[in-house]
């Protein structure tokens, strides 16, 4: 039996980019023939450089963009969902299973709406309930489980604040039962107090509801916490992946180095440890030949200015990957 | 000397369908020439808000209490109503870095468009040169190919050059106060170093005065000169940066940095404040955190000692009750 939920087969996206209307077309190339499992039941985290391709590759996961090669399936009990295969009501069915927690609590709910309402409306717009009493269940019934009461159900969100927000969120994400949740930066918006009740909330949920989740956040400390397994994006690229706490502890990339060096020490007279990035950031419209960091890298080997050096995934420990040039 | 900006008394209050919810009350608060005041706070206790007052930009369903004063180089923000002044706080002498980036560029205008545009209102100079200053400002945020960048739309970039684009945007017209409010959440931490460091540069090259809003306690401790930490509406505590994170007093800023998840220590279950925010519409009397704190001083969980901020060190000031509960441990 496959115990992948999700398997990302050399997966690229690009857009479409062009100056004006006489100009020749350009690519711009969002994501780069990715290939990721994940496990049923994972809680697996996506960290990178901003611009590296995260929300992409989860939107793409979630078929809410085009995948412009490879394929994603979807490995349900019954059956296996391609992504890049299928029709009207294969999608409906796959919506319900995939569900995305949005960024921002604040503009994702609908003012004029009642809590109520913004839990119910995707029972409503995907057909799963069959009357008003049944629907009142469910969103009853989530809405307890993501610790909002009875009472509030009748009012509106801006009576709310951010965290209890993002549990209206939450629980609008959860009602249709989905199995697997993209939760983009769910989390950045928030204190760490309430950050810390969200988090124990989604970990609680994932035991309860038997969730996977792929988590897309900018805050290490957050997913070194509650992710089991990291990947690092950069340009489109995955450069390094592998259980967490050995990726956090043992992180072999230059990259994936200069991320943890950089985060911000919460000692005011501790300014700034970081191994500081010099050189071009490339572009995501003209990426480098060979490995893709090595414009910026602070201590490449001989063979990488070249170029010459193809990327690719080596496993270095266990269920650790690392860019090869760099596991070298 | 005086301040750059100072704020007193500060209330702010909206009219909503189910009551008058008062988002802040009686914040004072002051900015100088090159410094950074840092905000942090729970979310929804008025950061937003505050900062938004300072521009007059908040809805019309707000009010502002009578004897407020926000005086911005000597002059009364609170009573502006004309566009000619009101064009001087809005990206003249202030400007601001919004929360939600995506709101605040034009989703039909390109981004280069919506920079030249801003810049040929508040500076005497040609669209030329704000091409320029833009392109290059777009640089030093560290965004890659900004001459073609320039020519996108905000939704064809990723959230964090979408910040970072804001950013540019706002430093370009070099004002006197930036507000920044979560300038950096949605980057990642090698280009939110870079971020900092350009916006720690410009301060020290224009002198500027800056709020910066965030949640993140790492991003206060490398910025910031002093904070203002945010309960409810309510300043609770403020002090020198150093003051206020390695010698916190007021018991909802000892929570949140307990609630701090600690990358060296993975083990440690993470630790939220126990307890429910109340809801705006129904503000505690008396000190706004007693319906959450661990302390059990009978008078101050009644509602009986009432909010005021007393100097505990010099420039630490703290709200009293935490004083009188004599619970500070
Ligand atoms: N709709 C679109 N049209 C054109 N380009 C796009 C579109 N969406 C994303 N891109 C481009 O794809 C690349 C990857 O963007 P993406 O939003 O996936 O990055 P990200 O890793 O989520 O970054 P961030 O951390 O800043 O959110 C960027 O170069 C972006 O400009
Ligand atoms: N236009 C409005 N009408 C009614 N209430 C409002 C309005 N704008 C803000 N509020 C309320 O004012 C309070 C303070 O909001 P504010 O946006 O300043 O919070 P914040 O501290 O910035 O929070 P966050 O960290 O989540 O951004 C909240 O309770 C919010 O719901
Ligand atoms: S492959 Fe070479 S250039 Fe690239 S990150 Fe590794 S050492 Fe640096
Ligand atoms: S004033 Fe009293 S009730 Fe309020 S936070 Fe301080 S100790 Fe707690
Ligand atoms: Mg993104
Ligand atoms: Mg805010």
């Amino acid at each position: 039996m496959d115990d992948n939920l999700i398997s990302v087969n050399n997966v690229s996206v690009n857009f479409d980019y062009q100056e004006n209307f006489i100009s020749k077309k350009q690519k711009i190339h969002a994501v780069n023939n990715i290939n990721i499992k994940i496990k049923k039941g994972s809680f697996f985290g996506l960290v990178g450089e901003s611009g590296s391709g995260k929300t992409t590759l989860g939107r793409a996961i979630l078929g809410a963009n085009k995948i412009s090669s490879g394929n994603v399936i979807f490995h349900d009990d019954e059956r296996d969902y391609d992504l890049t295969d299928m029709n009207k009501q294969d999608l409906k069915e796959y919506r319900k299973k995939a569900q995305l927690i949005f960024q921002d609590p604040y503009a994702a709910l609908s003012p004029r709406m009642t809590v109520r309402d913004i839990i119910a409306e995707p029972l409503e717009v995907m057909k799963i309930t069959n009357s008003r009493q049944e629907t009142d269940e469910r969103v009853r019934d989530i809405a307890s489980k993501c610790r909002l009461n009875i009472e509030h159900l009748r009012r509106f969100p801006h009576a709310f604040s951010g965290g209890q927000r993002q549990r209206i969120s939450i629980a609008r994400a959860l009602v249709s039962n989905p199995k697997f949740i993209v939760a983009d930066e769910s989390v950045a918006a928030l204190d760490v107090s309430i950050q810390a009740d969200i988090l124990n909330l989604l970990k609680q949920l994932q035991t309860e509801l038997n969730l996977t989740y792929l988590f897309i956040s900018h805050d290490l400390s957050v997913v070194a916490h509650v992710c089991d397994v990291v990947a690092v994006m950069y340009l489109g690229h995955i450069v390094e992946m592998g259980p967490s706490r050995e990726l956090f502890k043992n992180p072999k990339h230059s990259y994936t180095k200069a991320l943890l060096s950089s985060i911000p020490s919460i000692d005011p007279e501790k300014r700034s440890e970081a191994i500081e990035l010099k050189g071009e950031i490339p572009s995501a419209l003209n990426p480098p030949p060979g490995c893709v960091f090595r414009t910026r890298c602070p201590n490449p080997g001989v063979d990488c200015k070249g170029g010459e050096i193809k990327m690719g995934l080596i496993e270095v420990e266990p269920g650790h990957w690392v860019d090869q040039c760099c596991a070298l | 000397m005086s301040h750059l900006l100072e704020v007193k008394n500060l209330d702010v209050k909206f009219d909503t369908d189910e009551g008058r919810i008062t988002a802040v009350e009686n914040i004072s608060l002051s900015v100088d020439q090159g410094e950074v005041l840092g905000i942090v706070g729970e979310s929804g206790s008025g950061k937003s808000v505050t900062a938004k007052s300072i521009m007059k930009l908040n809805p019309g369903n707000t009010s502002y209490n009578e004897d407020a004063e926000i005086i911005l180089d000597n002059e009364n923000v609170l009573q502006f109503t004309s566009k000619q002044d009101l064009k001087k706080i809005r990206g003249g002498k202030v400007s601001m870095i919004f929360q939600e980036p995506m709101a605040s560029f034009a989703p039909a205008i390109k981004i280069g468009a919506q920079m030249v545009e801003q810049l040929l209102i508040h500076k005497n100079i040609n669209k030329e040169e704000a091409k320029s200053i833009s392109i290059n400002m777009l640089k030093r945020v560290g965004i890659a190919d900004a001459e073609k960048r320039f020519n996108q739309y905000a939704f064809e970039l990723s959230g964090g050059m979408r910040q970072r684009a804001m950013i540019a945007m706002a430093l370009s017209t070099m004002p006197k106060l930036l507000l920044a409010d979560e300038p950096t959440t949605a980057l990642d931490v090698t280009i939110q170093a870079q971020v900092i460091n350009l916006i720690k540069d410009i301060i020290k090259e224009y002198q500027m005065g800056v709020i910066f809003i965030t949640h993140d306690l790492g991003v206060i401790a490398q910025v910031a000169d002093h904070v203002a930490v945010m309960y409810l509406g309510s300043v609770v505590e403020k002090g020198p940066v150093n003051e206020i994170l390695k010698n916190p007093k007021h018991p909802y800023t000892k929570g949140l940095l307990q609630a701090l998840p600690d990358i060296n220590n993975l083990d440690a279950p993470l630790s939220p404040i126990p307890g429910n925010i109340p809801s705006p519409l129904d503000r505690p009397t008396g000190c706004v955190f007693r319906t959450r704190c661990p302390h059990h001083n009978p008078e101050g969980k009644d509602g009986k000692i009432e909010m005021k901020l007393i100097e505990v060190e010099p420039g630490h000031w703290v709200d009293q009750c935490g004083i009188q509960c004599g619970q500070n441990g």
